[in-house]
């Protein structure tokens, strides 16, 4: 476990610093207080910097942050002081990739809340518990993809019989192992 | 989890396994073992993933991953970093196996050096940057490596050049040599856009850089640092401090360099790390005193951190007199009475009543100055101008400053500062003044639960580590309030605690050795690991049949010990009055245990039965009636004690691992307090010296000088020079060595 290759947050904010859409995998950060606390110091640590050509770096109490600017719409990945480096870059360049395939290159902070559901999927196939588990950025964009365009009917548009019928199914299935 | 599409698969994995508990885990077994050799790897590894959540899989087998990098460092594994993971295992197996086996090749160096050819970036420094983390890594293993990473130096990519200049910075702190070949890039780094980048290539450099490259350095270095942030600031300051006590010669261009940094906006721990470092530079390099005092003296003219003018007043104090021309430094100290705030003022009447001391050509002009500072409006200042218009014969006459004084003033407060607290608040106020003396000189041992904290590794740039708490004084307290023992006096020592099982066992136990005069107490904690058993009535069955001297004299038990609440108990022995007796004790653990019925409230049963836990031996040594007291000034003390009980002896201590080793070994047997910092080895060296304080039972002061040389078959020899105040003392310590 303590060997995996691992990332202890991943961080999407907007140009003044607010939250589009974060994820955290360590316990470095307990409350939601010192989340944004660490947010905002990443945030005005890197604002000046130019990050927009290639992804940028920085150490911050003791931890490295990696990080790219697109539009109006900053991305940080953080790993500990002794991850490697360029893990840490090869997943916020799968990340900031992702985001550019799932929302057709219109990189901007309207587009990504527009489809934060996206976004957040992205970043659950991206990492599951700090463990890194796919880094190429069609891959995740072509998982996330799917969940979207579900081929069954949402929940809510099914009616009452069809969902017990469904259940019932279900139920009989478990039973039956 | 059984859907045909792969994606829901996975996904199903990974939520059922973040919403399963320990008693739904058998029953998704099955799953988790069929998906993990399922053919779509996402599926696997989701699986995996969450496998390793659920299971906290541990790497404690180190067999099974021995066996896992051999074979497949043989094959070749596709995912780069899948291939990273298995940098880290080989570096692990690596590091355990140069355990074992000191000489000969290492296992899989080849295998890392391989992996520097490899395609992916990533997999090429993580091999760099194992093998640069190699314990005892050779130069020609460190070669490769680093020409790798010196390529990285000029790629494009920010996140390359920051990653190689970080691992360099590393290597050079160990292998300064081995880095020098990558100046030249570093050079072109010091303009780098990105500061973090900078910042590390510059005090790469300061640490490679020769004596000749100094000037040519500090230029660029001045052009640059007012672009950067504070906390790059304080890690260059650092990094020229230490060139400077490398380069001696060359202590003019930095000093100038720090006094006009000094001179520059900045913030408190910046302007604290350049003050800290002129005052080593100056302590170490006598030639730079006088610039550096005026530099000093200048930044105190304009300082708005108090703390900060404090210190260096004292400083001033200490080594003002000793210049060639003290009078000049009086300006600037007395103008600080005149401008600044009561705090400030109060230490700078301490520093003039200092000049006064020790330079008499400067007395009566101090004294006016003294009887100026009598109508100060804050009663610290009037207090303290009193004080020491009295000592130092404030009367106008000019006097010979007699030596009582002088220790008054000059003598530094040899107690820790925690131990006088504590005996202050002790002190109830009564007929009998309060004695300095009675105050326990001992230095705290190392606290058990700091040493837990220590293993964790601390997180955050600033938090400051954990300041140690009074153990003695907690065992003290704890010792008197046992009605048993508070006849035996003043506690000498307490010993930091020895371990008597192994660690995750039953019930953990280690010991406390508590020295009195006469009697000694061994304090047992012990901790019961298991959640279903409470035990009663726990004692300690001492066998002292090996410890002739030793008579028990009285047991405390401990009434009851709960699952994971550490308790006490204690053994009393007598010995014989001030004599350092010896000898090696066997344990029992003896307790009633009794099964937990309801574990949320340890309600446990009635019954129970009475068993026994066999513990490990112990002995007191010598080195227990050792105080650790350190001295500020070792040629003093050694001075002082003359030569009338010094013992002087050759030993052989036969091969040892390493000269550094075979030092700590002495310090740890003879259990004194290292000078002056010379328990540290320089790498390589062929012979050390090491001076040793501290205050054996009885009250009696002890010096010890040890010389040390290594041979090429690392056969160390020792010459062992003791100095006392008791011959019989001086004996017993080379004892204490022959055996």
């Amino acid at each position: 476990m303590e060997f995996c290759p691992s990332v202890k947050n991943i961080l999407l904010l907007d140009s003044e610093g607010n939250r589009v859409a974060v994820k955290y995998y360590s316990d470095d950060w307990p409350t939601n207080s010192s989340k944004e606390a660490f947010e905002k110091a990443v945030f005005t640590k890197t604002q000046k910097t130019n990050a927009r050509a290639e992804a940028e770096i920085t150490m911050f109490d003791n931890n490295i942050v990696i990080y790219k600017f697109a539009q109006d719409l900053h991305f940080f990945v953080t790993g500990g002081d002794d991850e490697n480096e360029l893990i840490i870059s090869t997943v916020l360049q799968g990340f900031f990739d992702a985001v550019g395939l799932l929302l057709r290159d219109n990189v901007d902070k309207k587009e990504a809340l527009e489809n934060l559901d996206l976004i957040l999927l992205c970043l659950d196939e991206i990492v599951d518990g700090g463990i890194i588990l796919e880094t190429d950025a069609n891959v995740i964009a072509g998982k996330v993809a799917t969940h979207s365009m579900d081929s069954g009917a949402p929940l809510s548009e099914q009616t009452i019989s069809q969902a017990l019928a469904t259940a019932r199914e279900h139920l009989t299935r478990s039973l039956l192992r | 989890m059984n859907s045909k599409t792969d994606v829901y698969r996975a996904n199903a994995i990974r939520v059922l396994c973040r919403i399963t508990d320990g008693t739904l885990l058998t029953q998704i077994e099955r799953y988790l073992k069929q998906a993990i050799v399922d053919k779509n790897p996402v599926v696997a590894s989701a699986a995996l993933v969450s496998g390793i959540h659920l299971l906290q899989i541990r790497q404690n087998d180190r067999l099974a991953v021995s066996k896992l990098v051999t074979s497949l460092t043989k094959g070749s594994v596709r995912s780069p970093l899948a291939q990273c993971l298995l940098i880290r295992y080989t570096s692990q197996v690596i590091r355990e196996s140069s355990m074992n086996s000191q000489t000969g090749d290492r296992p899989f160096y080849d295998y890392l050096e391989g992996c520097l050819r490899h395609k992916s970036e990533m997999v090429i420094f993580e091999a760099a940057k194992a093998i640069t983390e190699l314990s005892g890594v050779t130069s020609r293993e460190l070669t490769p490596a680093i020409t790798v990473l010196q390529l990285f130096l000029s790629s494009s990519k920010p996140v390359l050049r920051f990653a190689a200049v970080r691992t360099l910075n590393k290597v050079a702190m160990t292998h300064p040599m081995a880095v020098t070949t990558c100046n030249i890039d570093m050079e072109s780094l010091i303009s780098d856009q990105n500061r973090s980048i900078a910042t590390l290539a510059i005090t790469t450099l300061l640490k490679t850089g020769n004596e000749s490259g100094v000037d040519r350095l500090m230029k660029q270095i001045t052009s640059f640092m007012s672009d950067i942030a504070d906390e790059f600031k304080i890690v260059v300051v650092d990094a020229i401090r230490s060139l400077c006590l490398k380069f001696p010669l060359k202590f003019r261009t930095l000093m100038n360099f720090l006094s006009s940094i000094l001179r520059e906006e900045g913030g408190f721990e910046y302007k604290k790390a350049i003050v800290d470092s002129i005052v080593t530079i100056i302590t170490d390099i006598p030639d730079a005193k006088e610039s550096g005092l005026l530099h000093l003296c200048e930044f105190i003219e304009d300082c708005e951190f108090t703390y900060l003018s404090t210190q260096i007043l004292h400083f001033l104090g200490i080594e003002g007199p000793k210049t060639s021309d003290p009078s000049k430094y009086i300006r600037y100290i007395y103008n600080r009475v005149i401008l600044e705030n009561a705090t400030v003022r109060a230490s700078a009447v301490s520093t003039l009543a200092k000049f006064g001391a020790m330079v008499d050509s400067l007395k009566p002009r101090i004294f006016v100055l003294l009887r100026r500072c009598l109508y100060d409006n804050d009663d610290e200042v009037r207090d303290r101008a009193t004080l020491y218009l009295n000592t130092i014969g404030g009367d106008g006459s000019v006097i010979e400053t007699d030596k009582a004084v002088k220790e008054f003033l000059f003598g530094s407060l040899d107690l820790p500062l925690a131990n006088l607290e504590t005996s202050l608040k002790n002190y109830e106020p009564s007929e009998e003044p309060f004695d300095i003396s009675s105050v326990s000189k001992a230095v705290k041992s190392q606290p058990f639960a700091e040493k837990k904290a220590a293993a964790k590794k601390t997180t955050g740039l600033g938090a400051p580590p954990a300041g140690p708490t009074s153990t003695a004084d907690t065992y003290e307290k704890i010792l008197l309030s046992i009605p048993e023992f508070s006849t035996f006096g003043k506690l000498f020592k307490s010993s930091a605690p020895v371990e008597l099982t192994e660690s995750e066992t039953e019930y953990e136990v280690n010991v406390v050795k508590h020295i009195f005069d006469k009697h000694v107490v061994f304090q047992f904690n012990c901790t019961n690991t298991i959640a279903e058993q409470l035990l009663e009535n726990v004692t300690v069955v001492v066998d002292a049949s090996e410890a002739e001297e030793f008579e028990e004299v009285a047991t405390k038990p401990l009434k009851s010990l709960p699952y994971g609440t550490p308790g006490q108990t204690f053994v009393a022995f007598e010995k014989p009055e001030g004599v350092p007796a010896v000898g090696k004790f066997t344990n029992v653990l003896r307790f009633i245990v009794k099964e937990v019925v309801d574990p949320s409230t340890g309600e446990a049963e009635d019954d129970g039965v009475e068993d026994e836990y066999q513990l490990e031996e112990f002995e007191v040594v010598a080195a227990d009636y050792m105080l650790k007291v350190g001295v500020s000034n070792f040629r003093n003390a050694w001075e002082s004690l003359g030569p009338d009980f010094e013992r002087v002896d050759e030993y052989g201590l036969g091969p040892r691992e390493s000269l550094k080793e075979a030092v700590s070994a002495v310090i740890n047997l003879l259990g004194m307090q290292p000078c002056e910092g010379t328990e540290v080895v320089a790498a390589n060296s062929r012979s050390h010296t090491c001076l040793l304080s501290g205050v054996y039972i009885g009250n009696v002061k002890v010096a010890v000088r040890l010389s040390f040389g290594v041979d090429s078959a690392k056969e160390v020899a020792m010459k062992l020079a003791v100095r006392s105040e008791d011959e019989a003392v001086s004996d017993a310590i080379h004892e204490l060595v022959a055996n």
